[in-house]
């Protein structure tokens, strides 16, 4: 039987220091939050585990190092020809970060241009799509004939490949604000500028940063598979041609170590996108929030 | 006193001082054909509390965002006789909106989003900071300043989207079922609070609510609606002196105004 006569607890609604929420910090281990840990440490045993295989295999059965070189094979080359190897990757990283930075500035300026003016919207954005939809493999032999400059070609290539989810995620974002935020914002007669401000452009953070991450492998790729095509050699020439070169000369070792270094460089910028966009939304978007249940 | 006498129906003819809203013969009819407001006449009162009561579907809301100016009515005028206009004549009385949600900026503190009104008038950040801080502490919210929405309970969202609306001082406060979506004990609270803020600081209220009960208890005068095409049906003095606490919520008066005002109520929605 429930007693009626018990004190009846009366729910806060805000005007009590006590409603507060409490966040507790989650216990670290060696700076790693505990629940991250099984994360972080699953995929490596998983990994040691294929790289033992691997080695082991390529000793049972005997399997020439042109045709497949065991892990530690690969990571002696990656050693001894870290000179030419870290040449290479530092022009990959230059053209995929110009590449980035110029889809960035581009894309975010079109889409606020877009969200304008309708008109521009209209007649521009098929060919946004036109440009993403042609395969960069099939238009960088163009691109490299006109441009002339071979890194110039390589960065519009890696450009367009890497440009367009972030013109059509900010276009997305700058259109979904709240629309009784509109209203807000239209009763204190707000200007356009202010709304962009104030509202668009922070309610289009979340899909930015969303399309920042596809963007940032894709400004890799789209560098790398522009470099393919290109196949100019030289000294002045990034992990694509490595790879290209490798493989004529039959030195498989490099060429593995050449692909790790863009597989590395591939996660690095997805972490890096990705501790971006935590930086900026952590505080209030659902996405980057933690809960309880 | 009988409730009845005390709940009486308006006549209108005694002379009064000018009004801060005159709306004359206003109709809305929506691009798909719907008359969502069909011929109203209301004056409001600087420094009124009056409710918009009605079933769903009876334009109260619709009225409401006419007001603001946020819909231009079909046919008729809202006037403003004693506001502000600017260079083309239009009426620009400085009012606050409360949504049925709390439509706050995730992204943004409570500060950061009660200051929003001022910084789209461009006041400088530490004025706005000030006065904002202010209105937080008004709404009881203080010490709150740099949580984020997301933070607060439902009820706490709604503080801070009331704090934003009265932040500029206006002349009017609309409200659009504000409380709707919360539990009673908070919305209790609210009303509470709502009414000490407008016993305070002098504002006109105008309140949309579908519930009888928040109606008497909150207003001076309740306009009672109908549905299909959305019309005044009623228009009733609540004759009870402010300030009012749970004592009269709990009082044989309000229980008589509720019964009177459901009548009326009924009456609206039987046509």
């Amino acid at each position: 039987m429930s007693d009626i006569t018990a004190p009846v607890h009366v729910p806060h609604d805000g005007t009590d220091s006590e409603a507060r929420p409490i966040f507790t910090e989650e216990r670290r281990i060696l700076g790693i939050a505990r629940s991250t840990w099984p994360g972080v440490l699953a995929p490596i045993v998983i990994g040691i585990f294929a790289l033992g295989f691997w080695e082991w295999i390529v000793h049972y059965r005997g399997i020439p190092h042109y045709v497949l070189p065991g892990p530690w094979l690969i990571a002696k080359t990656l050693v001894a020809d870290w000179g030419t190897l870290s040449g290479s990757l530092w022009i990959t990283l230059r053209i995929t970060f110009a590449a980035l930075i110029a889809a960035v500035t581009v894309g975010v300026a079109l889409a606020i241009i877009f969200t304008q003016s309708k008109w521009l919207e209209m007649s521009l954005f098929p060919y946004a799509v036109i440009l993403q939809v042609t395969p960069v493999v099939s238009i960088a032999p163009l691109i490299i004939i006109w441009v002339g400059d071979i890194n110039l070609s390589l960065l519009i290539c890696a450009w367009i490949v890497a440009f367009f989810p972030i013109l059509s995620n900010t276009i997305m974002g700058l259109n979904s604000a709240d629309h009784n935020l509109i209203n807000l914002f239209q009763l204190y007669k707000a200007n356009r500028w202010q709304a962009l401000r104030y509202l668009r452009l922070p309610a289009a953070l979340p899909y930015f940063l969303g399309g920042l991450k596809i963007s940032g492998g894709l400004a890799l790729i789209g560098a790398v598979v522009a470099e393919f095509v290109a196949g100019s050699g030289g000294n002045a020439s990034g992990l694509a041609y490595r790879i290209l070169e490798s493989g004529y000369q039959l030195r498989i070792p490099r060429m593995f170590a050449a692909l790790i270094m863009i597989s590395v460089t591939g996660i690095a910028i997805f972490l890096l996108t990705s501790w971006i966009s935590h930086i900026f939304l952590r505080k209030w978007h659902e996405s980057a929030i933690k809960r309880e249940n | 006193m009988s409730a009845a006498a005390a709940l009486s129906v308006s006549t209108g003819e005694a002379p009064k001082p000018r009004p801060l809203v005159s709306i004359r013969d206003v109709s809305k009819q929506f691009a798909n054909g719907t008359i969502a407001v069909r011929d109203v006449n209301l004056d409001l009162a600087r420094g009124e509390f009056v409710s918009l009561l009605g079933p769903s579907g009876c334009g109260k809301s619709t009225l409401l965002r006419m007001i603001s100016g946020l819909g231009e009515p079909s046919r008729g005028t809202i006037e403003w006789p004693t506001s502000p206009h600017d260079a083309e004549g239009h009426a620009s009385p400085d009012l606050g909106f409360v949504f049925q949600e709390p439509t706050l900026m995730p992204w943004a503190t409570a500060l950061k989003n009660v200051m929003l009104p001022l910084t789209l008038k461009g006041a400088s950040k530490r004025d706005a900071e000030d006065q904002a801080a202010t209105m937080l502490s008004l709404v009881g919210l203080k010490g709150f300043e740099t949580s984020y929405p997301r933070e607060l309970s439902g009820g706490m969202k709604m503080r801070v989207s009331i704090a934003r609306a009265l932040v500029t001082k206006p002349a009017i406060l609309l409200m659009d079922e504000p409380f709707a979506a919360l539990d009673e004990i908070t919305r209790h609270k609210l009303n509470d609070d709502l009414l000490k803020l407008w016993w305070e600081q002098r504002f006109t209220a105008v309140f949309v609510t579908h519930s009888v009960f928040e109606s008497v208890y909150l207003s001076q005068r309740i306009v009672v609606m109908a549905a299909r095409p959305g019309r005044v049906m009623a228009d009733l003095t609540v004759d009870a002196p402010h300030p009012r606490d749970d004592m009269f919520r709990t009082s044989a008066q309000y229980a008589d105004l509720c019964r009177v005002a459901s009548q009326n109520l009924k009456k609206a929605i039987a046509g």
